[in-house]
């Protein structure tokens, strides 16, 4: 029988206080399965760690039990312990006596019953524990980025830099995504695509980045380092090939329609760049709004392009490639002012969102810079911004709290002071959130050298009368009624993941929160990783975020990924399903319940085989074999029920 | 269509002829309407006390009257009845301990009530039900082109377990004065707060609330304000007088309870509308519009 020592952690209090640590070792000492039993203040320490190794050396012990806190928190530390000593990490075992014994119970009699009885139970599975090589995978060095906003821009350059060769796939013709529609940035004032551009142009022309812009993806199979992916390039009926970016289609176009990067306030043509510095500068035809496509007469980009590069018959492509890691930067969408009826939304035209006002902040604006209001071109003397509309509301819209509203609105006011200099901005709070590098500052210049006027209350309605937008709120700090007479309000509306985040979520199997943010493995610890392993997260598709926030996240995803890409080979956990198939019967039940596709049948032998990579361990096949052909490493049916065994015994 | 009605202590006095009005409209949508022979006040002033549960009393009696009636729905034309019938249903479903004390209390009621038994429904609610097509058919003076500010107050939308529409943006009343042939102003304070029972203690709120509540009406083109409230209508009406003795630009506008104005535009004979009621007379608007 293999000799099985079991270590008892008191860690400090944490698990002593609840639990009689001197009775756990006097009591198990003569336990049949354990040939050693000792306790210590701090297993996870240096010297708690040297003990284990000194005492698998001294005791010739074969597998080891350590009673102590979570598995997730220090398996690994013990496990690379003993292989310190040349013994296999997959004899090193925890019994979790804090989170599931000490932290949980106050009866310090009981307590010690159950982490007696969780030691025994796990001994037992020691005992059976066979040795096991991690499975070696091979990795696809080359990256897919989901999105081409800041986030998929800034994560492509850097995985690039890295000598990583990436493709950056895009919904629409350009990147640039939200940060190119914005005007200036806080705190510092400086202009977006000043500071944007150059990022883009970078992405463009790097030699390890492959833009796949006007495209998203369509489907995908495998895993981590292995991944098989299908990119739909929706169909351009511009052959870019050919195309030079001279313009002359887009000028000669007779259709005009409203913008989308100017939030439908200019007009754009129906062949159309996005705007000026896009990156690929290459127009497509928005086959919806062109006369051609809907009235089949008209051509005429067709007649002035002088490279013959408009195809009127191209369909969707798809494109196959094989990646090993994957990025979702799909960034976020304005929730609709629609949904504020209260506030006039949709129905007054000069109580607009806030990304709509960025583009009439923007030089490259549809009023080139000049604060003009949508109704009339009128400049508004008075604007009224409201924040957390949709947002802070877990009643009627958003429990969350968008976080970029406080010092986009607080720049918004100040712009629009250094804009008109007469005009008088009013800014309705709930809470002034400044946190960050240089925020507080930036909002209390925002009052004392701009003289924004800062009302900390809620607008119970919004209405026209004659041309003016009435704001009627209350000021809680005086306690007063505030009326005020606006010649244009600027909602702070809720920001929310891109539109198709949760097909997108299906297709990657990755999950997404309550509020429909995509979730990151840990919330603290692995902030950028999905569940799935190479899956990453980065910008507003895991959760609203300001840029400084989105590039850092950005880099993050890159370094996890050339971590990742560094490795000759992955390591797979070996503690998979297998089958033994003198007992496989080619039922298929298993094949049917397994969610990872592990499992196939083998028509020929008449037995289930496994894709050992693809296996994640969850066991959902072993419980639905009939034979026990399908058992899972150190999991087997005998170690399960000689747990369930040492757990109930008398 | 058959279902019973409950009055209220207004529509028998100051609202007669909301209750008139409404009662003709209906016999013309052919909607079989009886009172409840027995009914009791609905309540209201006594959810101004802090004993929620003696408050429940009187409307779980009327409740136990309807449902020993026979017809599942309850007609209450009052707003404020309404509301306090149709929360005393919430208030008796949720919880369960309390409708317990309530039926012990009523222990020699022949009739237990438990809350699911009797919808309460406000004549909007009910005017869609019959269907809006039904009433366009109805209505004859189909080119009058009035100019509507419709008013809603609160007691229909709030709170909003019994709202009949969106509380924020309702549309049911424009919907029908639509179907009716009418035209709805922009009018921004429909939701807004008429003042309710301030004008017992502090009259000059009510009067500063009506005051730009008519003014945005008159400003918007409207020829009539429209309401549901029989207190909204206290509030709107007489103080209108008040109001243009202070400040002699007032203009004032008639006040209608939206069935008068149906009745008016399905020829109906306009005896029943007791313009005696009225402080601010409609007679001249209708009299332009040929409604009279």
């Amino acid at each position: 029988m293999k000799r099985v020592g079991v270590f008892v952690c008191h860690c400090g209090i944490n698990i002593a206080s609840t639990i009689d640590i001197s009775k756990v070792v006097e009591d198990l000492k003569n336990y049949p399965g354990i040939t050693f039993i000792q306790d210590y203040k701090y297993m996870c320490s240096e010297p708690g760690q040297a003990l284990l190794k000194e005492k698998i050396k001294a005791e010739k012990i074969d597998a080891i039990v350590i009673a102590a806190c979570s598995p997730t928190l220090h398996e690994n530390t013990f496990r690379m312990a003993v292989k310190s000593v040349d013994m296999n990490p997959y004899n090193c075992e925890i019994a979790n006596i804090r989170e599931q014994c000490s932290w949980v119970h106050n009866n310090i009699s009981e307590a010690t019953e159950k982490a007696k009885r969780i030691i025994k139970s796990v001994v037992e599975k020691a005992l059976l524990d066979e040795d096991l090589e991690p499975v070696r995978v091979p990795v696809t060095r080359k990256a897919l980025v989901l999105g081409g906003g800041i986030a998929g821009i800034q994560s492509a350059l850097s995985i690039a830099n890295s000598g990583y060769e990436v493709i950056l796939v895009e919904r629409q013709s350009s990147i640039g995504g939200r940060m190119a529609q914005l005007s200036e940035t806080f705190p510092t004032l400086d202009c977006s695509q000043c500071i944007l551009t150059p990022k883009m142009v970078d992405a463009g022309q790097h030699k390890n980045i492959r833009l796949m812009t006007y495209s998203e993806l369509d489907d995908i199979s495998g895993f981590v380092g292995n991944f098989k992916v299908k990119i739909r390039q929706k169909a351009k009926y511009v052959d870019w090939e050919k195309c030079t970016g001279c313009g002359l289609c887009i000028e000669k176009c007779p259709k005009k329609v409203p913008s989308e990067f100017d939030q439908g306030l200019g007009k754009r043509k129906a062949i159309y760049t996005p705007f000026p510095q896009a990156v690929p500068n290459k127009p497509v035809i928005d086959c919806e709004n062109c006369t051609y496509f809907k009235t089949g007469k008209c051509r005429l980009c067709e007649k002035v392009c002088p490279f013959d590069a408009i195809n009127f018959d191209e369909t969707d492509s798809f494109i196959e490639e094989e990646v090993g890691a994957i990025i979702v930067a799909t960034g976020y969408d304005v929730y609709p002012v629609l949904n504020m009826s209260e506030y006039g939304g949709g129905k007054i035209p000069d109580v607009i969102d806030g990304l709509t006002f960025e583009r009439i902040l923007s030089a490259s604006g549809p009023t080139g810079g000049e604060v003009r209001r949508p109704s009339d071109g009128k400049i508004p003397k008075e604007i009224v911004f409201i924040k957390c509309v949709g947002s802070r509301d877990p009643e009627h819209h958003y429990p969350y709290c968008s976080k970029i509203c406080c010092m986009y609105t607080t720049k918004h006011a100040m712009l629009y002071k250094h804009r008109v200099h007469d005009g008088q901005p009013y800014i309705f709070y709930m809470d002034v959130r400044a946190g960050g590098k240089g925020y507080e500052e930036f909002y209390q210049r925002a009052q004392e050298e701009d003289k924004v006027v800062f009302l900390r209350g809620k607008v119970s309605k919004v209405y026209q009368d004659d041309d003016k937008v009435v704001v009627c709120g209350i000021d809680t700090l005086s306690g007063s009624n505030v009326e005020i007479r606006a010649d244009m309000v600027v909602l702070a509306m809720a920001i929310r993941p891109s539109k198709g985040i949760e097909e997108l979520a299906q297709l990657l199997k990755i999950s997404i929160d309550q509020n429909g943010f995509l979730t990151e493995a840990h919330p603290k610890l692995r902030p950028v990783e999905s569940l799935s392993a190479g899956i990453y997260l980065a910008g507003c598709a895991q959760a609203p975020k300001d840029i400084p926030d989105t590039v850092s996240q950005a880099t993050a995803t890159a370094a996890m990924i050339s971590n990742l890409f560094s490795q000759e080979y992955l390591l797979h956990e070996p503690i998979i399903t297998g089958v033994d198939e003198e007992l496989c019967s080619g039922c298929g039940l298993c094949v049917a319940v397994c969610p990872y596709d592990a499992r196939k049948t083998n028509r020929e032998k008449g037995v289930v085989e496994v894709n050992e990579i693809l296996c994640e361990a969850c066991g959902a096949c072993a419980a639905a074999c009939p034979s026990g052909a399908a058992q899972q490493r150190n999991f087997t049916d005998t170690q399960l029920s000689n747990m369930v065994k040492a757990i109930l015994a008398e | 269509m058959q279902l019973s009605y409950y009055p209220g202590c207004t529509l028998k006095t100051d609202g007669k002829n909301f209750e008139t009005s409404a009662l003709a409209v209906l016999d013309r949508l052919g909607v079989s309407v009886s009172e409840l022979e027995d009914w009791y006040c609905c309540g209201v002033c006594f959810s101004q006390t802090q004993d929620n549960l003696m408050q429940q009393v009187a409307p779980v009696r009327t409740l136990v009257k309807a449902k020993e009636k026979g017809n599942p729905q309850l007609l209450a034309l009052c707003t404020m009845c309404f509301n306090t019938l149709k929360r005393s249903i919430e208030f008796i479903k949720n919880d369960s301990e309390k409708m317990d004390t309530i039926h012990q209390f009523m222990d020699l009621e022949n009739t237990q009530f438990f809350g699911d038994e009797i919808d309460v429904v406000d004549i909007l609610t009910l005017i869609r039900q019959i269907g809006l097509e039904k009433l366009k058919e109805a209505i004859v003076k189909t080119d009058a082109g009035l100019k509507i500010a419709s008013y809603y107050g609160c007691m229909l939308l709030r709170p909003k377990e019994i709202a009949i529409d969106s509380p924020d943006d309702p549309v049911i009343l424009e919907e029908i004065l639509e179907s009716a042939g009418c035209e709805n102003v922009y009018f921004p304070f429909r939701t807004e707060c008429c003042g309710s029972y301030q004008i017992v203690n502090k009259p000059n709120i009510v009067k500063d609330r009506a005051k730009k509540i008519v003014n945005s009406a008159v400003k918007n083109g409207a020829d009539l304000i429209v309401m549901l409230c029989p207190l909204c209508y206290f509030n709107f009406d007489e103080i209108q007088l008040d109001i243009k003795k202070e400040d002699a630009s007032f203009q004032t506008i008639p006040v209608l309870y939206i069935t008068q104005l149906l009745a008016l535009l399905m020829g109906l004979d306009p005896h029943i509308q007791d313009f005696n009621l009225h402080a601010i007379d409609p007679r001249p608007v209708l009299k332009r519009k040929g409604l009279l």
